[in-house]
């Protein structure tokens, strides 16, 4: 008993002893510990969100073959294989340094950025530079973890244009976008953005709320990744058989419905990473906000659509489902931190409806054949979601965000509408410049590949009927089966 | 020797055979096909477009006879494939010229 009291007092007295020295060790020169071990949680945080963003590669892969036919299947699903390396690549050499050379966050332990401005300075930054190649300037384990973070996004947008762009794109052409996405068309919005560029800025040059707000990607990622997949349909047209002479859309049934419902689930998993990981602070607990909005939109916005798509053709049909709960997720990925649950939900639901409206309006009304719903689920869903930070913030978070004097992101349910603006000023730059980036990138490689005997981005006729895994990838998802 | 084609509903296979068996057929072909007859075919939607379903899944099966047992094999099979609903199919029978056992060689009706 003595022995053990004599421990105790003696334990105490060290610890005690512990404390007091702290404040010494604490001093100008030194970071405090709580910081620093808070800055090693965080990175682990990021890593642990990066790697589930990287799992929603396998997703869109699911999500994307299951949309398709079978005599495709090979084909598409090597598409989304291969675009995680092709833009991993750009973005690596080129695309990272373009968009976040200019990036710091003591939150992980990333004081400084690893590089500058490139083009611009102040307020007005369009490109940044420094790591290139992951190797120039101070490489730390902060970034790092920063890198692949990022890069896990980027991919979110390379491989989303290779949905609309489904049964009818050269896989030579295809291994162009995913280089070209990488290094420069994702950079280029990102920089504007969360790289700290102009569009982040506009809270100071234009008086508009917060500047460009978006938390997870709305914008930065689907609207962007969006813009590229109607790009890219427009320049590849319909499908053979896709249209009636008469302009009537005809049905071309998936193969793997449970495939394609398998992956949204997995795209909902990785989700989490994608919106919540975004605090870049396990320490911040908003993340846990952050993720149950994300999952209050996924899933009011899949049973809306699911009663959307029933009352309008008579049958929950699956596919809409999926892409309704899709839909909800990337339009709470913007807003996600700055609304209440009850916001969510609406916005879900909101979110439910348009894409079922949109997939009529791009198919019955532009004309436009995307197999998968790309165009709607992101384009446009994402393009309702950097709204709705303009509407549904209610300024409980976000103070001081993109370094302004904001005390907390609010929409016009608060009665500010200057948010709004810095979101629509940044919806028309996605829709005009980017958009017209990726149109022009597509035209052009086409007008290219035809000038050299190369017959253009499009599969030729016979290979796209036969099924382009045979003629293109050499190898075909079924050989087993008769497939039409 | 005759040849005795069936075109039958999928699910009804099982009892197809079990049917031929208890007649005491040895062997039977089965080949999964699709079709219509008088039944036509019905219109869905996909993602909001329309799409005609004109083909129905369907089992077709062919058996050998001897031309004693044709009449007891074609009743077995309408017995047991029957559901009395649209689409449970039709039975015909041809001659068959010439029937060979791989195997052993045999001819006629030693390679029933």
């Amino acid at each position: 008993m003595r022995k053990r009291a004599l421990r105790l007092t003696l334990g105490a007295v060290a610890g005690l002893g512990a404390i007091a020295l702290f404040p010494t060790i604490a001093n100008a020169q030194e970071p405090d510990p709580v910081t620093v071990l808070g800055q090693q949680v965080n990175l682990l945080w990021v890593v642990i969100g990066a790697v589930l963003v990287i799992f929603m590669q396998a997703g869109f892969a699911l999500v994307e073959t299951g949309f398709c036919r079978a005599k495709h299947a090979a084909h598409v699903v090597s598409t989304n294989f291969a675009i995680f390396g092709l833009g991993f690549i750009g973005f690596f050499f080129i695309g990272f340094p373009l968009a976040f050379g200019g990036f710091s966050t003591s939150l992980i332990g990333l004081d400084s950025p690893v590089g500058e401005p490139l083009l611009g300075s102040g307020n007005w930054v369009f490109l940044f530079q420094g790591g290139w190649a992951l190797s120039t300037g101070t490489i730390t384990p902060a970034l790092l973890g920063l890198f692949l973070y990022m890069v896990a996004f980027m991919d979110t947008v390379a491989t989303i244009p290779t949905g609309s762009m489904a049964e009818r794109w050269k896989w030579g052409s295809f291994v162009i976008w995913g280089l070209f996405c990488g290094a420069l068309y994702y950079p280029l919005f990102a920089a504007w953005t969360w790289g700290g560029g102009w569009l982040a800025k506009t809270w100071d040059t234009m008086n508009l709320g917060a500047g460009y707000t978006d938390f997870a990607g709305s914008g930065v990622v689907h609207a962007v990744g969006g813009a590229a997949a109607l790009a890219g349909a427009l320049v590849l047209g319909a499908r053979i058989g896709k249209f009636d002479a008469d302009g009537t859309p005809k049905a071309i049934p998936g193969h793997h419905i449970p495939m394609a419902l398998l992956g949204t689930f997995i795209l909902l998993f990785g989700w989490f990473g994608f919106n919540a990981a975004s605090t870049f602070a396990a320490t911040d607990v908003q993340f846990a906000t952050v993720a149950t909005n994300t999952a209050i939109a996924g899933a009011f916005g899949a049973i809306i659509a699911m009663l959307w798509i029933t009352h309008r053709t008579g049958k929950p049909d699956p596919g809409m489902m999926a892409n309704g709960m899709l839909a909800g997720l990337v339009a709470i990925t913007a807003p996600c931190a700055f609304v209440a649950p009850w916001a969510a939900a609406v916005i879900g639901c909101i979110a439910g409806v348009l894409v079922i409206e949109s997939v009529f309006f791009v198919e019955r009304k532009l004309k436009v054949d995307d197999p998968v719903g790309a165009i709607s689920v992101h384009g446009v869903c994402g393009s309702f979601g950097v709204l709705a930070v303009g509407i549904f913030s209610n300024g409980s978070y976000g103070a001081a965000w993109n370094g302004s004097t904001s005390e907390g992101v609010e929409g016009i349910i608060k009665g500010d509408w200057g948010q709004l603006g810095a979101q629509a000023l940044g919806l028309a730059v996605i829709w005009t410049v980017i958009f017209g980036l990726a149109f022009g990138f597509f035209k052009l490689q086409d007008k290219i590949s035809k000038s050299m005997g190369k017959g253009g981005i499009r599969s030729s006729e016979e290979d796209e009927i036969a099924g382009l895994d045979i003629p293109e990838m050499g190898v075909a998802a079924y050989p087993e089966f008769v497939s039409r | 020797m005759k040849l005795i084609t069936a075109i039958v509903k999928p699910f009804k296979l099982d009892d197809v055979k079990d049917a031929l068996k208890a007649v005491g057929v040895a062997g039977v072909t089965v080949t999964e096909v699709r079709g219509f007859g008088r039944q036509g075919g019905h219109t869905e939607t996909y993602r909001g477009a329309e799409y005609k379903i004109d083909f129905v899944p369907k089992v077709e099966l062919t058996v050998v006879v001897d031309d004693g047992t044709v009449d007891a094999v074609v009743e077995a099979i309408a017995g047991s494939a029957s559901t009395g609903k649209i689409g449970d199919g039709k039975i015909w029978v041809t001659s068959v010229d010439r029937l060979v056992r791989i195997r052993t060689g045999e001819e006629g009706a030693d390679a029933l």
